[in-house]
This record gives C-alpha cells, structure tokens and sequence, in this order.
C-alpha cells in the first residue's frame, strides 16, 4: 500500500493495486460521521458497441444497457439489496453515466459490513427473466419522468444535435421500445465483459483506519476467483469534427423558452495531464467569458437575456467532448445570437483579459476546495479523473499554472462555425 | 464521530450561534431572518433576498460583487427564501476558504463578515428607494423564476396539493412569491419594507468553521451591529385543523407520465412527543429504499420509478408522491391506501421498525456532515421555540416503541389526492 501525502490539503490518499487488478483508494476523514465508498466500472451508455469476453467478433447491445443493469444488479435471488443495506443502516445508490457506472454507500454505523455488501453484491450478479421484464416497467417510468422534464430534454437534445454517429448523443437511459429487447443472456454478457476488478475502482472515505480497511478489501478479493482479462475492446465510428445539425427546436409544454448553445470539442483523446489542463482551461474560459464577474454577463443580464438559471460547462471523456451554455429565456433567439456574438469575438480576445484570469483562477482554487467538503464529490471525481489517468489532486497546481496564452489558444482552437449548435424549447 | 451542537449568544436584535469544528475546508456563515408567511408581505420576502445579493453600496455592480467574492478565493454567496410551517424564511449564507489551506495567509473570515455586513446594512440605494434599474431586472428574473415552477411538473404537482389542500390557510402560499403582486412592487415599497425585516424579523446568525469562538464574537459585535431590539412575531401553533370529506383533484396537462401527489394531516409537530414515532411512521411507510411504498408500488407492481412520502416537520404534514403511468391512478391509489392502513393497523415488523430507526440516524449524522445541513437542523429549534440537543433526538427515537407508531399512526387523516394527467382523449 502507497501512501501519497498532500500537505497544502492536508490530506492522505492510500492506494493499492490488488493482484486481480483492482484498484483501491481510501482518504481517511477522521473529523466526519460520515464514510462513503464507491465501485465504479469503465463502463456506460457509450459502450454499446465492443467484443464481448472470449469472443472475436464485435456486437451491438440496446440503447440503455448498462443502466439497465445497473438497475438489475441490486436484485438478488434472496431479495433486495437496499433492504440489506438498511437493515445495517446505510443508505445504498447508484448511477449510470456516459463512461461508468458507480455502485455507492454512506453509513455512520457498520462501516466494514457494509463494505463488504458493497463488494459482494456488485460482484455477484443474478439476473432471471422474470425480474427483467419486471424491471422494463419500472425504468420505463424513469424515461418517461425525463421526458416530462424541459431541462432534459434540452440538454441531450443539444448532445444530440453535436454528434453524428457517437453513441454520447443516446440518453443513458434509451427509450421504452430499446429496453423491451434486453434479456438476462445479454446483461450476464455485458456484466461479464466489464464487470471484472481490472476494469474498476474502489474508493473509500471517511473516519476510517486505511491499514484494516485495505486488508478488509484486500482479503475479500483473494477470496475470489477471478481469471485474467484482457483490456475490453471498444469500437466507436468515426465521428465528423462538425456538429451533426446546427439548429434544433422542440416544442413543450413550458412558459418560458430554453436556449442551450452547444460547442463540440475536436482532438478528444487525450488524457493525463494534458486531458486535465484542457478541461481546466476550458472550464476557466467559459467562467471569464460568462460568470457573473464578467460585464458580459451583465449586459444579457440587464437586456433581460438571462436569468439566475444560466449556467455553462466544459466536459470531456476518451472520444467526446463538449461545452454547453445556457438557461431559460423570454428571448431566445436575442440570447442565441448574443452567446454566438460573444464567442466568435473572445477569439480576438475580447472578454479574456490577465486580471479577470488571475482572478478566475482564485476562484476556481476557492470552488475546489470548498468540492473537498464533500465525500461524494471526492469519491466521484477522484474516480473520473482516474479513469482518464488524471489525479484529482493535481487541479489546484494545474490552475495555477494556466497563462492568458492558455486561454486564447482555447479560444481560437475550440470556437468555430461549424462546431457550434443550438438547442430551443418552446412553449407549444 | 461528533454531534455537533451550537453555542448560542443573544446579541441586540438577534441570536449568534457558533459551532466550531474542523471537519471542513471552509467557515460559513449564515444569516437567517424569519417572519410569518403573509398574503401582504410574501412576494415582498421573495423578493428582498435577490435585490440585496445584486449589488451593495461598496460594490455598486454585480461585476464588482462578484469580482470581489472572486478575488478571496471564490467565496461562494447564496440567498435562499423557504418555507418553515407557516413561517417565510430568508438565508444569506457564505462559504469562504479557511486560508490554513492557502498558501496565502490573509485572513479571510473578517472579510466574510465585512461582505455580510455591506449586503444586509449598505444595499445600493437612492434616498428611501433601492436602485431602480436593480429592481426592475431581479422582479423580471423573479418572475421567470415563478413561471418556471410551473414548467418543472414534478414540482408543479406538489405546488399545487399544498394549494388545494391548505386553501384559505397561509401555508398555501408560495415562498416564491406570486405574479400579480409582483407587478405592484416599487423601489420605494421594497425599500419600506426591508426597514421592516430590520426591525421585526427574528434574525439568527451561524458561524460554523475551525474559528475561534472569542474572536466570532468580536467580528459579530463590529459587523453585525445595526440591529434594534425586537420581539418577534411568534405564530400560534396550527396542525389542528379537522378535516372532513377528503377532496380529489385531477387536473389535465400534456404530461407523458402522471404525477400523484397525496396529502396528509398528522396533527403532530417538531417538539411534540410524539414526533418521533411520526418520523419512523414515515420511514417505515415511504421515506426510504425499503419503505413500504417502494417496495410495493415500484418493486413489485413495477408501477413507478419514485414512489415516496416526506414530512412537513412544523406544518404537521405527510406528502406521498409518485409518477405513474396515467392509466394506474386507481391501482396505484388502491396500493398506497392499503399500505396506510396496513401502517395503522401496525403491521410492520419489528425488523422494518430497527431498520428504519438506523436509517433516520445515519441520515441525521450524515446531515450534520454539511455546514448548511448543520444549520437546518439546529434551525428547527428556532422556527419551533423549542430547544432539543441531536443527543436527544437519537435518544427519543431509539426509544420509540411500535405501540408509540401505531398511535401516532391512529390521528393521520388523508386530507387531499391531486392528480396531474394527460388531458383525456375523447375516442
């Protein structure tokens, strides 16, 4: 077991690799209640297209899969794994996002057993055709809550707007009529082919002792058969650099429109340090151009373009990234082209200056280490960044090395024409 | 493990708490000021919040604000209007760095206070009226804001059960505020009316951080200080009302899923002895993962995703919620009522009881956990007068027994069923 000691942070992160390949770390936070761990695997919506354990040829599984079987991992043939997790007091979740899907716990009380009904539920599947098709009703409601929500359905119809071919353009949950398809063969394959330790992350925190806890784990997985794995095999289609459609209206019942401006990144395998340092710069760009501090945002603010629901976010995962601006206005066509206005100039550096820099720095600084209140943003990120060989702990002295050279060159590289695209709900 | 309690000061015209611990990375303060929820004055309150956070005498533009927070490492500034039973209450709250965590040593506390101080004493103003043009633009996001309950229909269908199950009654109004007074509202009016706030409101201040008691109070003493004393007004207590025939409302909309929400009185509150057992009731009946509801609406009828029920701790209310296919309404119904009477009739197990005594604890440490979650908490002393230390509240709800739940179940009434569903389709 590694021990890596951040001293500004005052902060301890143990880390081990298990002989299985899995990977483990645990942030003891001797002051909170609270212990928190995440399971996570490399896999989610994106991952519908991939070679399946032992097998040669590549296979295409239902939109909605991996969520699918998110779902059905937490059914037993015994009964329900939430009873089990509140009988010793814990409160059990979990999620499905575009690249993972992350199995979670926070108890005050019990923490060892817990962890270990964490560990073994997750590593036991028992899928039957009796509680799939059980499960269709169930997440058949899910997607049509979604459907109801205006946010929703703007946000991924302006994911959808962006991409050609990748699948981050199908909601994770795919629609009722893609799930009516999946069956209990297709979730063992899926669940066998990424399921393994070697593709998943165990991470831990809270007021926890990192020696027992690490043994405790340790010990658990030896007691497991696993064989050896080979890396999955993914395909994804070529993806053109352009957006897929540059204008997209959907009609809803709401009062006040959405607008949402989407910017498809190009050059997204990166990953590391560098993958770290482009989203940072991103993210600082967007802040500087649209934050509050910003007179820009003043200006949509007092035309009436915007309200407190504006919001903007740079994200990128191996093969796709995005950022996307907007929130609810009375006009939007006005904010539509005053967003496009304003990103088109901010590549002659209109909006990007040295002090407004330094000070989104400061405070992005400020954000981070108000996140490491937070146990669940620490397991979560911490999680993401490293299935991206990213470490999380690295944000503070990336940030501040970003230079305006940094910015601009975001500014001229990301904002272009053809990579752009807008998204509307409108009152019917 | 801690639990954490407040130490608590009277001070002219309000009450600072200090909780020192250092589990966070931050010191936050938070500034609440509660009055009774009024026809008259509700949008007012709605509104207030939002015009002091745009921008202050110091700081005449919300640039300048913003830049400010910007430059002590992005101190995070949130306003907040709820509603506590009948009460309408007003949050400032800032979040700001513990500069032990910095390698720049300036002490970032004092500023805390500072900014605090210039948005509540120094708004930006013109003689006895606030800044017209920042009116104007926070009534017109207001009224976006307003307008988009009503577009998020999960949250539309609660609105509307509170509002036709407590029509006439205050807790119907909305802590948002409503259109047609909006339109009424002036810089002057405004104005006029946070004099008022600063004179009659019960105001309490929260200082929650690895800070040094001695010196909160002297920051308090210098920043907060403008503050006549007062004797606010306190609500009588209102869970009584009978109710008589139960009402069914359903309402057509173009919704894909339809929204169930059922209302409840309990005739119990924060502060009765019986709280806790109402607590566990609700636990055991639709609070959680393994509560009755879920298991039986969504695990097996397989009729929903969410299917829960929540508390109104001060109100005296129990709110089940649920999205359904528009076809279910009667099943789903028939399945909650027969799980309420299932719970008055006590059959739950003993194993259901303990489970859901472990949830409560684990969901009230955890809440503790978050400085704003800390806060809420210790605040349902002040918005009931009552003054119960965490210590007892697990205590009392370790102690409650099944027969304790099953009495507390006997006074639940089921006041009023809303349905939201897609407008029928004439065949």
């Amino acid at each position: 077991m590694e021990k890596i000691v951040f001293s500004q942070l005052k902060e301890e992160l143990f880390h081990e690799k298990l002989e299985n390949g899995l990977e483990v770390y645990i942030l003891p936070k001797k002051e909170f209640n609270k212990s928190f761990a995440t399971f996570t695997t490399k896999y989610g919506s994106v991952d519908n297209h991939f070679k399946p354990l032992n097998q040669k040829e590549f296979t295409k599984v239902p939109d909605g899969i991996a969520h699918f079987l998110e779902h059905k991992l937490f059914e037993k043939e015994d009964g329900d794994v939430f009873q089990q997790f509140s009988k010793q007091g814990a409160s059990a979740n979990a999620f499905t996002s575009f690249t993972r899907t992350a199995y979670l716990f926070s108890s005050t009380s019990d923490f060892e057993r817990n962890l270990t009904t964490l560990i073994d539920f997750v590593q036991d599947p028992y899928f039957s055709e009796k509680t799939v098709e059980k499960e269709k009703g169930i997440i058949g409601q899910e997607i049509n809550m979604y459907d109801d929500n205006s946010d929703w359905r703007l946000y991924f119809g302006t994911i959808a707007n962006m991409y050609h071919q990748h699948p981050v353009k199908i909601d994770i949950a795919g629609t009722v009529e893609s799930i009516a398809g999946i069956t209990k063969d297709m979730l063992y394959e899926c669940y066998n082919t990424f399921y393994h330790p070697s593709n998943m992350l165990l991470f831990v925190v809270g007021p926890v002792d990192a020696e027992s806890t690490m043994k405790l784990i340790r010990d658990n997985q030896n007691n497991k058969e696993y064989q050896e794995q080979p890396e999955v095999e993914r395909k994804f289609e070529a993806e053109p650099e352009t957006v897929a459609k540059d204008k997209e209206i959907l009609k809803m019942n709401v009062q006040t429109p959405k607008v949402m401006v989407g910017i498809k990144a190009t050059d997204v395998y990166q990953s590391g340090v560098q993958l770290l340092k482009r989203e940072l710069a991103t993210n600082i760009y967007l802040e500087m151009l649209f934050g509050k501090s910003s007179p820009l945002h003043e200006t949509m603010y007092e035309k009436g373009l915007i309200d407190q629901s504006f919001s903007y976010d740079y994200t990128q995962e191996q093969g796709f990234g995005f950022a996307l601006i907007g929130g609810d206005s009375t006009k939007p066509e006005e904010l539509t082209e005053s967003l496009l206005e304003i990103l088109q100039k901010s590549k002659s550096g209109t909006g990007l200056s040295e002090e407004s820099l330094q000070r989104t720095i400061k405070k992005k600084i400020g954000s981070f280490l108000r996140s490491l209140n937070s146990p669940e943003y620490i397991a979560n990120q911490f999680t993401r960044y490293a299935f991206n060989d990213m470490n999380l702990f690295d944000v503070v002295s990336v940030l501040e090395k970003l230079t305006i050279e940094d910015i601009g060159k975001v500014a001229k590289e990301f904002i272009s024409d053809e990579r752009m695209t807008v998204c509307q709900v409108l009152p019917k | 493990m801690s639990i954490a309690s407040d130490t608590i000061t009277e001070k002219s015209g309000y009450r600072l708490h200090v909780v020192r611990t250092d589990k966070y990375k931050t010191n936050t303060l938070v500034l609440k000021m509660k009055a009774p929820l009024t026809k008259e004055n509700v949008t007012y309150r709605a509104l207030l919040p939002y015009v002091l956070q745009s921008n202050t005498s110091k700081y005449p533009t919300t640039p300048e604000l913003r830049s400010y927070l910007d430059d002590l490492y992005g101190a995070g500034f949130y306003v907040d209007v709820a509603k506590k039973g009948e009460y309408q209450i007003l949050s400032f709250t800032i979040d700001i760095v513990n500069e032990k965590f910095l390698s720049d040593p300036t002490p970032l506390l004092e500023k805390a206070f500072m900014l605090l101080s210039e948005v509540i004493f120094h708004p930006k103003k013109n003689g006895e009226a606030f800044d017209h043009k920042t009116v104007s633009n926070e009534i017109r996001s207001l009224k976006q804001r307003i307008q988009s309950i009503s577009d998020d229909k999960m949250r539309y269908s609660a609105t509307r059960l509170v509002e036709e199950m407590c029509k006439n009654e205050p807790y119907a109004l909305e802590a948002s505020g409503n259109l047609q007074d909006l339109e009424t509202i002036t810089p002057e009016s405004l104005f006029t009316y946070y004099k008022k706030v600063l004179t009659e409101d019960e105001i309490d201040l929260y200082v929650i951080g690895d800070i040094d008691e001695a010196e909160v109070e002297v920051l308090a003493d210098k920043y907060v200080s403008l503050l006549p004393d007062r004797v606010p007004a306190r609500l009588q207590r209102d869970t009584g009302k009978e109710v008589g025939k139960e009402k069914e409302i359903i309402e057509n909309s173009d919704v894909k899923q339809g929204k169930l929400n059922i209302g409840y009185r309990t005739h119990v509150a924060y502060g009765d002895s019986d709280y806790y057992a109402l607590q566990l009731f609700n636990g055991i009946f639709g609070g959680f993962s393994h509560s009755k509801l879920f298991i039986n609406v969504r695990e097996k009828a397989s009729l929903a995703y969410y299917a829960a029920s929540r508390l109104e701790s001060h109100k005296g209310l129990l709110m089940v919620m649920a999205g359904i296919e528009n076809a279910n309404y009667k099943q789903a119904l028939d399945i909650i009522n027969e799980q309420m009477n299932e719970m008055k009739q006590g059959n739950f197990s003993e194993e259901e009881l303990a489970q859901t005594k472990a949830v409560i604890k684990n969901q009230l440490l955890e809440t503790i956990d978050v400085s704003r979650g800390l806060v809420e908490i210790l605040y349902h002393n002040v918005v009931s007068g009552h003054d119960i230390s965490l210590d007892e509240w697990f205590a009392k709800t370790e102690q409650t027994t099944k027969e304790e739940i099953v009495a507390v179940g006997q006074k639940i009434q089921l006041d009023t069923i809303y349905f939201l569903t897609e407008a029928e389709v004439q065949g």
